[in-house]
């Protein structure tokens, strides 16, 4: 009875937390004179949260250490923009090459439909086309791949996102992905609300995934393979059941972030990139989606905002502070995930999931330790 | 009896030149509880691997409910280190090797010796996970919850089965917190949940008191007739052992040695020189 009344409290308080989030983003959108930072940090921070989640799915949930992420993420956002490419401008845009997709999914929608629902449709329908390429491409890789133990499928993926960063800059290519110039006008966002509700419903739809029968296989084998496989769970269709939903979600992220940035270009999507991600998931807390979210936010508000000044050389009267320089961040970050590594390995969250009612609780059981301690 | 419900013929493992098991052959009828005993290292757990399809093994084949769900002879490297005999047996026949997860879903299910449960999770979740070989929902009906019937169902069954192992108050606590005898049942209760036909168990009473192994030993009877099982046992509890199974196989050094019902066992003079002794009561 007790057990049903706390859950439904649980479910509440969850619910309107996500409620009053997306309030404020909707009013942010309406206020004038917001600082650039704050709606830089929301926005890039809702995508990496999308991108991190993802890879958490992968290595938190299902224990399969993968560094692909950026390359999934790059060919979600040439595909994004590739179909998109307003008449207009494309042959502008391919100012070398002659252009083989000579339409604009988003654009042709709107001479159908009219502005806003072509608008709308034609970016859903792109942002899921992009996450399937990414599916496609991660099913292709995943039965070779994901056969390979921890290190090893480390490595290989991260050689395919490389691999996969050269391709496209490849000059037979490039009547698609213009080679190594960058690919502009498609569609993009200029508010905070749009990317929070795409975002929002793709972590909603892993949160189901993860609390699914099949999210309890994917755990069950994070735990013990051997154990798992002797429960009937098949790994290798499992493996590569999770990789490829993974992956569909990094390549919405990168098509997300396409549209955030305006632009694409293949080398925004290094290994680096994945580094961060990774940063991102361990800081965190390796099985945890919230705390996903939280590193998210934590990690692109230190890298665009409150950090910045490491990387300026800063005087004070004559006295130059010494080490703040270009690049000194990165030695900072460096740092911090030599630090949680080594002594924060949970992460914030651990596995824990945010709730206020499990806070609550929280506190009550801490003081009743702290009672019979005394 | 008529046919056997679990077929076990020439089975021969090799490690390199290590035979652990060396062209052993067993059958067990429906609804039997059998054990298989010898003294460490003499290959018992290695044969469960076998049957199981952790391990393939280097010769031989097993059938269950007369199809075959191993099958193989030595080959590549293993032609020139095979010790046995049989090999050319299983020559002309089709290789079968299914994964483990394979042969759980034929009917299958086993217990670990070196416990081996889903450490991040709770009692009940460790149960509930071993129903996911049991679905009929795909990933998105499973996502976007069309599968609630089969869900509920689910938990009320995984439930049950904690209550009928009896760890239905600490169902919400970290399988991995709990004392070793009940994560012994509660890996019972995993291998229940998979719905097998065939249940092996690998030293189920390892680590438990004399009063919880009596226990034990009413309690698989209990299972046996509740689930209509087959019981297939590996243990060291030797009052257990003489007291629960209609029949028992003992190995020694990958080699059969003996197989009888209890009392035949019992007072075999190979059996008390590898492995009973004298007076012995572990
Ligand atoms: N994967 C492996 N690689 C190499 N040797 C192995 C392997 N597994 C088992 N062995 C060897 O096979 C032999 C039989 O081991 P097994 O675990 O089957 O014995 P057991 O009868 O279960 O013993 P216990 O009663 O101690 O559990 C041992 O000598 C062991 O070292
Ligand atoms: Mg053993």
């Amino acid at each position: 009875m007790e057990k049903k009344k706390g859950l439904s409290l649980q479910t509440i308080l969850t619910i309107a937390g996500i409620a009053l989030i997306y309030l404020l983003a909707f009013l942010l959108d309406r206020i004038p004179g917001v600082p650039i930072m704050l709606t830089t940090v929301l926005r890039k921070g809702a995508i990496y949260s999308l991108v991190a989640v993802s890879m958490n799915l992968l290595n938190g949930f299902t224990g399969l250490f993968s560094l692909g992420q950026a390359g999934f993420m790059l060919v979600g956002a040439y595909t994004f923009a590739a179909i998109n490419i307003s008449s207009g401008i494309r042959s502008t845009v391919y100012q070398y090459y002659d252009p083989l997709l000579k339409f604009s999914l988003t654009e042709t929608l709107q001479n159908a439909l009219g502005s806003t629902a072509g608008t709308v449709l034609g970016v859903f329908v792109s942002l899921l086309l992009a996450g399937l390429l990414a599916a496609v491409l991660a099913y292709l890789i995943g039965l070779p791949v994901l056969k390979l133990k921890s290190d090893y499928l480390a490595i290989a993926t991260l050689g395919f996102a490389e691999i996969i960063r050269a391709l496209v800059q490849l000059e037979a290519f490039a009547p698609v992905t213009n080679g190594s110039q960058l690919l502009r006008g498609f569609p993009y966002f200029t508010d905070t609300f749009m990317p929070f509700v795409i975002v929002g419903i793709c972590i909603a739809v892993v949160v189901l995934l993860i609390n699914s029968t099949y999210g309890r296989a994917f755990k069950a084998i994070r735990d013990d393979e051997i154990a798992a496989e002797a429960m009937g769970i098949n790994l290798a269709h499992h493996k590569r059941m999770a990789f490829i939903i993974s992956s569909f979600f990094a390549g919405i992220s990168g098509a997300l972030l396409a549209m955030y940035q305006t632009t694409v270009q293949a080398n925004t999507f290094k290994s680096a990139m994945t580094y961060e991600i990774l940063l991102i998931v361990v800081i965190g807390g390796i099985g945890s989606i919230s705390g996903s979210c939280i590193g998210s936010f934590l990690f692109i508000a230190c890298s665009e905002w409150w950090l910045r000044f490491l990387d300026n050389e800063t005087y004070i009267g004559a006295f130059k502070v010494p080490l703040l320089r270009t690049g000194f961040r990165m030695v900072v970050f460096s740092v911090v995930i030599m630090i949680v590594v080594l002594f924060f390995r949970k992460g914030i969250m651990g596995t824990r999931e945010i709730s206020l009612a499990g806070l609550a609780d929280r506190l009550r059981k801490e003081s009743v330790k702290g009672g019979k301690e005394a | 009896m008529s046919t056997p419900f679990l077929h076990v013929e020439h089975i021969t493992m090799q490690f390199g030149g290590v035979v652990a098991v060396n062209d052993l052959s067993m059958d067990i009828y429906p609804g039997e509880i059998v054990a298989l005993i010898g003294p460490n290292g003499a290959g018992k757990t290695t044969a469960f691997n076998c049957i199981t399809g952790v391990y393939e093994p280097t010769n031989g084949r097993v059938d269950f409910m007369g199809e075959p769900i191993v099958c193989n002879h030595p080959r590549g490297k293993m032609k020139k280190l095979y010790a046995g005999e049989e090999a050319e047996r299983y020559l002309s026949l089709p290789t079968v090797s299914y994964t483990p997860d394979k042969i759980t879903k034929r009917g299958i299910a086993r217990t670990f010796q070196n416990i081996r449960l889903f450490k991040s999770m709770t009692v009940f979740e460790n149960v509930l996970t071993a129903m996911h070989v049991r679905r009929t929902s795909n990933v998105f009906s499973a996502t976007f919850r069309a599968n609630r019937k089969e869900e509920t169902a689910q938990r009320e069954k995984a439930l049950e089965l904690l209550k009928i192992v009896g760890l239905d108050d600490v169902k919400d606590e970290l399988a991995t917190a709990l004392p070793y005898g009940k994560q012994r049942r509660l890996e019972i209760a995993r291998a229940l949940a998979t719905s097998p036909k065939l249940l092996l168990l690998d030293e189920p009473a390892a680590g438990m008191n004399p009063q919880e192994t009596l226990e034990l030993t009413t309690f698989i009877r209990s299972i046996r007739d509740q689930f209509g099982l087959t019981i297939f046992l590996i243990e060291h509890h030797m009052n257990l052992v003489m007291d629960i199974s209609d029949r028992i196989y003992v190995i020694d050094f990958g080699k059969q040695i003996a197989a009888g019902v209890p009392a035949e066992i019992q007072n075999d003079p190979r059996v008390i020189d590898a492995y009973l002794g004298v007076d012995e009561d572990a």
